[in-house]
């Protein structure tokens, strides 16, 4: 099976600038600089790459966004807040093979017209942020990174930016407001970063995952990235799974692999011989799946067929003794904590699910606690800032829904 | 207090980026490595350097959740309470230090030694429970390991 992000994974030392030169490493980049910038965007367009991160939007198109005037400072910004819940992907690839980030980065940057680029690392990550600097420094001392790059006259540097534990700076305004020394509170859109992203300049931001399947697409050609999962969803994606599962981890599988055997067989099954009782199946916003649901193929289009989400690709496995409500407690006060509390719905609608599942739990609720939390999800999603607030509502009212007896039985 | 060395490295960091302000999140972070946490003295000390208001570097630490305004203890224990560590732990972890520790939730030890914190996600579920001791991640913890953990900060091992 074909690997992009995972192709030296089980190469000892594959960190190190030397082995991942030894394995064809940089040579994408070296492809990449004898060619005219547009047409590394119209192959990245043509591979049919769509962002890593969750919302899944077409990286080729977000390029072509930004304006054509090439005079204009243009930031590049690599998303490794990885915050969300059920997810360790991105941390692998910075911790196991740096240079294929920082590969992607600068062929990304290359391609738009950036000189400065900025790795935005979940403060948590202490130790990757440390192992980033470093890898960056072995780059700038072979010229892949920094000025004058492989004698190309294109230069283009790297900073690692530490985060200080905000879910909601993966949000892509507000990881630029936390660069620019503020809360990290997102803004409205439109304008989008495009046009005013960081320091009010043209800025194209994308998780790691994203960026570290450009080598591939690059070096051996859109057709051969595009050819591999299915229409609309093309490529590899890094699966994590945990919870309940015989093997927990992470895994590389085509888009489209179907979820039971990404459970059965990669994960190893559900442990201890148990059945299954539920998946979050994109990390901890996309809406819950039931055991019978667990045919849907892994790709953008049929999650969304079925009212969830690919999210993040992580995979959040529950045997049968999982109790769900227990589960939407926890999801409710992550929420509820994580709320950066611009927006009135979201602030005040995540405290009061909080407040109400809280209060069914200890045994104390009524059944128009249910309604009113429904109540509060349909509020929430839509009138908020940014997606968070869909975040919280959308995986809160599947659970209810589609796990409505649990929810009854605890109420009076 | 920010020391001679700390405020070399916020000078940098002032350098560093394309404008000033981006010094300000990375200096409190630093700040909270050096000290043990934030201090007010220390934020009135830092405006004077980034020359910002003291409204706004307190509107900014007080956003962020590595960052504490209190003094904590030595070893400041995080314990993952998110949906992935909950669901393999029959017994919260959380509870289960406390007890070790004979302290509640968001209490330091009398000695200073110990506190403890529970959090969200640590971007570790694959390998959970899991849980942070100051920059140090732990994972795939068992109840015994834990026990080993705090002897060897108790005893004032060196550790990974
Ligand atoms: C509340 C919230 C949290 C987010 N967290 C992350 C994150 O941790 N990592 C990430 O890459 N994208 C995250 N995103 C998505 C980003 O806003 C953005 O869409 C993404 O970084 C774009 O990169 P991509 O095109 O490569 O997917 C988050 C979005 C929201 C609304
Ligand atoms: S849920 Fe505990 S590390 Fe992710």
């Amino acid at each position: 099976m074909q690997k992009i992000l995972f192709k030296n994974i089980d190469v000892p030392d594959a960190r190190s600038l030397d082995t991942y030169k030894s394995r064809g490493g940089y040579a994408a980049l070296k492809k990449a600089l004898s060619l005219p910038p547009e047409k590394l965007i119209s192959m990245v367009e043509e591979s049919g790459l769509r962002g890593r991160g969750g919302a899944g939007f077409p990286a080729g198109i977000k390029w072509k966004f930004l304006p054509k005037d090439r005079n204009r400072t243009i930031y590049l910004i690599c998303n490794a807040d990885e915050g969300e819940p059920g997810t360790f992907k991105d941390r692998h690839i910075m911790e196991f093979d740096p240079h294929l980030l920082i590969e992607g980065m600068t062929i990304t940057a290359y391609a738009i017209g950036a000189h400065h680029g900025f790795i935005y690392i979940r403060g948590e990550y202490n130790w990757i942020a440390k192992l980033l600097m470093s890898a960056i420094i072995e780059a700038v001392t072979e010229g892949f990174v920094g000025y004058n790059i492989l004698n190309s006259g294109f230069s283009f540097y790297i900073d690692v930016f530490r985060g200080a534990g905000s879910y909601v700076c993966g949000e892509e305004t507000a990881l630029m407001e936390s660069i620019e020394g503020k809360a990290g509170r997102p803004r409205l859109k439109p304008p989008f970063p495009a046009t005013f992203g960081l320091y009010g300049e043209s800025t194209v931001i994308h998780n790691v995952s994203t960026l570290s399947c450009v080598p591939f697409i690059i070096e051996k050609g859109p057709e051969a990235f595009s050819k591999i999962g299915k229409p609309r969803s093309h490529g590899t994606k890094l699966f994590g799974i945990s919870g309940h599962v015989n093997k927990p981890g992470l895994y590389e599988y085509p888009m489209g692999t179907p979820l039971r055997k990404l459970i059965y067989e990669a994960a190893g099954g559900v442990r201890g011989g148990k059945r299954l009782k539920a998946v979050i199946p994109g990390g901890l916003s996309s809406p819950i799946l039931t055991a019978d649901e667990i045919d849907v193929e892994m790709d953008f289009d049929s999650l969304l067929s079925i009212g969830s989400m690919l999210g993040s690709g992580g995979i959040i496995v529950m045997d049968e003794d999982t109790s769900i409500p227990m589960i939407a407690q926890k999801t409710a006060k992550f929420f509820a904590h994580e709320s950066c509390g611009q927006c009135t719905p979201c602030r005040e609608g995540t405290n009061m699910i909080k407040f109400l599942i809280d209060r069914i739990i200890a045994g104390k609720g009524g059944h128009t606690d249910l309604e009113q939390i429904l109540r509060l999800c349909r509020y929430i999603k839509g009138s908020t800032i940014c997606a968070f607030g869909a975040a919280a509502a959308m995986p809160l009212n599947a659970m209810i829904k589609k796990f409505r007896g649990e929810f009854e039985a605890l109420v009076r | 207090m920010i020391n001679e060395n700390t405020r070399k490295t916020i000078e940098r960091f002032i350098r560093k980026f394309p404008c000033r302000d981006s010094a300000l999140v990375p200096s409190l972070s630093l700040i909270q490595r050096e000290n043990g946490y934030v201090s007010e003295a220390d934020m009135e000390e830092l405006a004077k350097i980034l020359r910002l208001s003291e409204a706004r570097i307190f509107s900014v630490a007080s956003f962020y959740t590595i960052l504490s305004l209190k003094p904590i203890g030595k070893y400041h224990i995080q314990v993952c309470s998110n949906v992935v560590c909950s669901l393999l732990d029959g017994y919260p972890l959380v509870d289960y230090i406390a007890k070790i520790l004979g302290i509640r939730e968001g209490e330091t030890t009398p000695d200073g030694m110990f506190s403890l914190a529970s959090v969200e996600c640590l971007g570790s579920c694959g390998y959970a429970p899991a849980l942070q001791i100051n920059m140090e991640h732990y994972e795939n913890l068992t109840y015994e390991r834990i026990e080993e953990i705090v002897e060897m900060l108790r005893s004032g091992e060196v550790w990974k």
